[in-house]
């Protein structure tokens, strides 16, 4: 089962004691400002977790897989996500151990 | 943009709570998405992305400084990637402002 906003909100419902409707607005929030900063070319930073670049791409050729046709792949600007040192350690730790 | 900056942000758009009250609120979700990597659940949140985990297989790596080799175990990253509509917003602010 994969962590989703309603999950976060119950978290800030039962921790902290927000309202319902205040926790599902946080959440909802939170996500929507990183958003809006990246669509204004913002990288965003969080400390301990990581941070969200944005990266400019030139148009590159490309291929269609199917058909083989050629057909140039547009330039774009698009995300990165670079995990903070803490967060990698943290899943290095557990998953590896865990899962191998 | 910092998570200090995003603290203020998101105290703006609101009336409820104090700046401290949401300094604890970012705090929690940030603490709550590590944690369920960190035991290997993916995150998903639609219109903004999801985040995995991605196996790095076992190599021989190097200690830059002596040169000398070391076995590296394999081990699990975070991977994000991005949602559909965070994809377009970032990608149409390009097109629209060059």
């Amino acid at each position: 089962m994969a962590l989703t906003k309603a999950d976060m909100a119950e978290r800030l419902f039962e921790d902290l004691g927000l309202n319902k409707r205040e926790a599902k607005e946080m959440v909802e929030g939170f996500y929507e400002e990183i958003r809006d900063s990246l669509a204004n070319n913002r990288q965003v930073k969080l400390s301990g977790f990581g941070n969200f670049d944005l990266r400019d791409k030139k148009q590159r050729p490309g291929r269609n897989p199917k058909t083989g046709e050629e057909i140039p792949i547009s330039a774009r600007r698009v995300v990165t996500f670079r995990p903070g040192q803490k967060l990698k350690a943290r899943v290095e730790a557990y998953a590896g151990s865990k899962q191998q | 943009m910092t998570k200090s900056e995003l603290i203020e942000k998101l105290a703006a758009r609101q009336t409820q709570l104090s700046l401290k009250d949401v300094e604890l609120v970012v705090k929690c979700i940030l603490e709550h998405m590590a944690q369920s990597l960190a035991k290997g659940e993916r995150i998903e949140i639609r219109g903004f992305g999801s985040f995995s985990l991605h196996y790095r297989a076992p190599r021989v790596g190097r200690n830059p400084k002596t040169g000398q080799s070391v076995e590296l175990e394999g081990k699990y990253v975070p991977h994000f990637k991005p949602g559909k509509e965070l994809r377009e917003r970032v990608n149409s602010a390009l097109e629209e402002n060059g």
